[in-house]
């Protein structure tokens, strides 16, 4: 595994300049992921934060070869260049090694893109494919995606005098991608780049597809003061909000098993997104969500041979 | 040495696939373009091509597997038809504003709904305007050769467009005609090598595409697009020319194709296998005296505007055949095509639209000689029965009779 200070010194792919917010989760992330390899590469990017924030025409902040496509395609597109590889390399026209990763955020992960993941998944390409989870629709404005957490204000789901926010539980894509059996699937928060950078760096040395979902806090999405990021996606881990683990080559680890599980509270009073929920007549969201995240954790336990206490059926 | 062999339309193209030899073919079913993929599988399987196969979960996927891969530097092809080219529909655009030189066979199918798996133009009219170049084929031959001829259309380096290759559905990709396949190294030789001037894997030059356009180059950029398909015409005229020379190839060329015009005075324009139907109607015509002629449309898009006024402008009466309906608008699409470039000459014949052969709807000669009979009728009283009408449509479901 890479030290920090030979990561520090590995070639920036991914400049500054760009236009993402202050305090984004994802520029870090995504310059971190390009430093997990000596190869050289090709990212693609959905449509979304990263990718309009990063490409504004005549400036470009890659400085590895780049594509974005569309919003719900990232993923058949990097499997295109990475086929487009093979033959090349298999007839000499492409000499040296590459690596490829797809960035998507959740809107073009969870949602729109998902069947272009699944198909690029399954087919096998050698591919990382990196969501980075922002919990909503964030380039166009903070609307309500799959993985948009029970409770939370957005501007489709609203609060209002008959509407505590959104309704109903996250989607778990994580092991929807675990369930593709591929050689790699993990689970990380943008707090922790030692977990991070290893799962990179496994993730573009297995051979085959792999699949990381960094949570990535949002600053005007999620409404906090952008010196904060590090700390939300950190207590994102400690309240078991979003867990680390990773699935390598079908068996279950658990990376980050909290000394004290800190109460969900903890990690929803840092932001404006949730604070509706602690007035009174919503207090009953917060209870909701603290056993989705119980339940989700019991299972994750069980998974990685931490318990033995086989997980209920969700209800 | 060529080879003459009974093929379908399908199987034709899938032979000339099989001599381009890509490097990436994304591959997903679809009637009546399922067959074509299929025998391309089989080449594969039987070690006749080593491209990478890319067995796609979707036509949207299709098209943008072949954006990345031929982005990458890949000499790449897909291949759909009806929904499976409307589920592609976002991609097409972004295929050719990238300047990517796709080379995309669609067996043409009508649209849903209602589903209906049958032959029409409802679907690359649909996809008219997304920068691609258009070739229309009137048997398997044709659609060999206009595969063939593609390649060096859109990798030429003032060209860099995409182009789909069009064939009617079952008419031509289903069945059997007796098809030239030449030389496997002399189409090899004809073609070249695909030498992009940039490429994503290029680790010496790398490449950002797919930059956010904001408006102050947005248009500009568009604009820009069209110096792609503005030098095709010439291309086009140049590859048939040497393609007819290299291979002594027999079929048609040019933008389009004329048959008794010299001297006709009744004309019918229309696109793909019909084109065989009406040039038997111009004969009998002609045996009853009447100077009857036809054009065969092999290039919609760029559509040639400038030469079809030119070749249409001494007719008294024109009928256009039109595959697809352009709803709302003056009938069909090719019909508002010629209306326009006919627009402004001096002499602009009578204009008849006919709609036809919607979801595999049979077109015979005694429907074209109808739509004859319309047009001299009109031509003498000066006084259309109508300007827009449907050939072998039940009576009790046809405006002009109900
Ligand atoms: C087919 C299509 N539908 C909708 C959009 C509009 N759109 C562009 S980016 C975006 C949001 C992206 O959300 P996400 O993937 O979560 O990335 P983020 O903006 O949060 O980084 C939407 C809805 C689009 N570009 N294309
Ligand atoms: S809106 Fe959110 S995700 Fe987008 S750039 Fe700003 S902080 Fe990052
Ligand atoms: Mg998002």
């Amino acid at each position: 595994m890479a030290k920090l200070k030979d990561l520090a010194l590995k070639p920036e792919r991914l400049t500054g300049g760009h236009r993402l917010c202050p305090g984004c989760g994802v520029p870090h992330v995504a310059r971190l992921a390009l430093r997990c390899t000596d190869d050289h590469l090709v990212v693609g990017a959905s449509t979304g934060c990263l990718e309009v924030s990063t490409t504004i025409y005549p400036y470009s902040a890659w400085k590895c070869s780049f594509i974005h496509n569309a919003f719900e395609n990232v993923a058949a597109t990097v499997s295109g260049v990475e086929a487009a590889y093979r033959a090349l390399k298999k007839r000499g026209a492409v000499k040296e090694n590459f690596k490829f990763i797809a960035f998507g955020g959740d809107g073009g992960t969870y949602d729109i893109g998902l069947q272009s993941l699944s198909g690029a998944m399954e087919r096998g390409h050698n591919m990382v494919y990196i969501c980075y989870d922002n919990e909503a629709y964030q380039n166009t404005g903070n609307q309500r995606s799959s993985s948009t957490p029970m409770g939370s204000n957005t501007t489709t789901t609203p609060v209002g005098s008959e509407s505590y926010g959104r309704v109903g539980k996250r989607k778990d894509l994580t092991a929807i991608m675990a369930a593709h059996h591929i050689p790699y699937v993990a689970q990380a928060g943008a707090h922790n780049w030692k977990d991070l950078s290893r799962k990179f760096e496994r993730a573009l040395e297995v051979e085959g597809p792999a699949f990381i979902n960094v949570l990535t806090p949002c600053v005007p999405g999620w409404k906090y003061d952008g010196k904060n990021t590090i700390n939300i996606s950190r207590l994102a881990a400690e309240t078991c909000f979003w867990p680390s683990y990773e699935i390598d080559h079908g068996k279950w680890k658990l990376n980050f098993f909290p000394k004290e599980k800190k109460p969900v509270e903890e990690f929803l009073k840092t932001q404006g997104r949730f604070r509706h929920l602690f007035r009174p007549e919503s207090r009953h969201v917060i209870d909701l969500l603290q056993q989705e995240v119980d339940e989700y954790w019991e299972r994750l336990l069980f998974l990685c041979g931490k318990s033995d206490k086989a997980p209920q059926a969700a209800k | 040495m060529p080879e003459l062999l009974a093929l379908t339309g399908n199987e034709a193209v899938a032979h000339a696939m099989r001599q381009i030899n890509p490097d990436v073919v994304a591959v997903y079913p679809i009637t009546p373009q399922t067959s074509m993929m299929q025998k391309f599988a089989d080449f594969k399987a039987d070690g006749l091509v080593d491209c990478e196969l890319v067995l796609v979960e979707s036509e949207h996927s299709a098209m943008s597997a072949t954006v990345g891969s031929q982005a990458a530097g890949a000499r790449s092809m897909t291949a759909t038809a009806a929904c499976g080219l409307a589920l592609m529909w976002e991609i097409l655009g972004i295929a050719s504003a990238y300047r990517l030189p796709i080379v995309m066979p669609v067996v043409n199918r009508d649209l849903s709904g209602p589903i209906n798996i049958q032959g029409d133009h409802s679907d690359t009219m649909g996809a008219r305007d997304c920068g691609w170049i258009h070739l229309f084929s009137e048997n398997a031959q044709e659609a060999y050769e206009n595969t063939i001829q593609a390649i060096r259309i859109a990798e030429h380096h003032n060209v860099l467009t995409p182009a789909m290759v069009c064939l009617d559905g079952f008419i031509i990709s289903h069945g059997v005609e007796n098809v030239t396949i030449y030389d496997d190294a002399a189409v090899q030789k004809f073609i070249g090598e695909y030498n992009p001037a940039y490429m994503l894997l290029d680790a010496a030059k790398p490449m950002t595409l797919g930059a956010l356009d904001f408006s102050d180059f947005y248009f500009e950029h568009k604009v820009k697009q069209l110096d792609g398909i503005n030098a095709s015409p010439q291309i086009i005229l140049d590859v048939g020319k040497e393609f007819k020379q290299t291979f002594d190839g027999e079929e048609c060329y040019d933008f389009f194709e004329l048959y008794q015009m010299e001297d006709a005075e009744y004309a019918v324009v229309s696109m793909g296998s019909t084109a065989a139907t009406a040039r038997m109607v111009v004969d009998e015509l002609r045996d009853k005296g009447i100077k009857a002629g036809a054009l065969k449309l092999r290039v919609y898009r760029p559509f040639p505007s400038a030469e079809i006024a030119q070749a249409l402008s001494k007719l008294k009466g024109l009928i256009v055949m039109d595959r697809a309906i352009a709803y709302g608008g003056m009938g069909g699409p090719v019909n508002i095509d010629i209306r326009c470039a006919m627009y402004g000459i001096n002499t602009t014949p009578m204009t008849l639209n006919y709609i036809y052969g919607l979801g595999g709807k049979p077109i015979e000669p005694e429907h074209i000689l109808s739509a004859f009979d319309e047009l001299l009728y009109a031509v003498k009283t000066g006084k259309p029965k109508r300007a827009i009408g449907y050939l072998n449509l039940k009576e009790d479901y046809d405006p002009a009779t109900v």
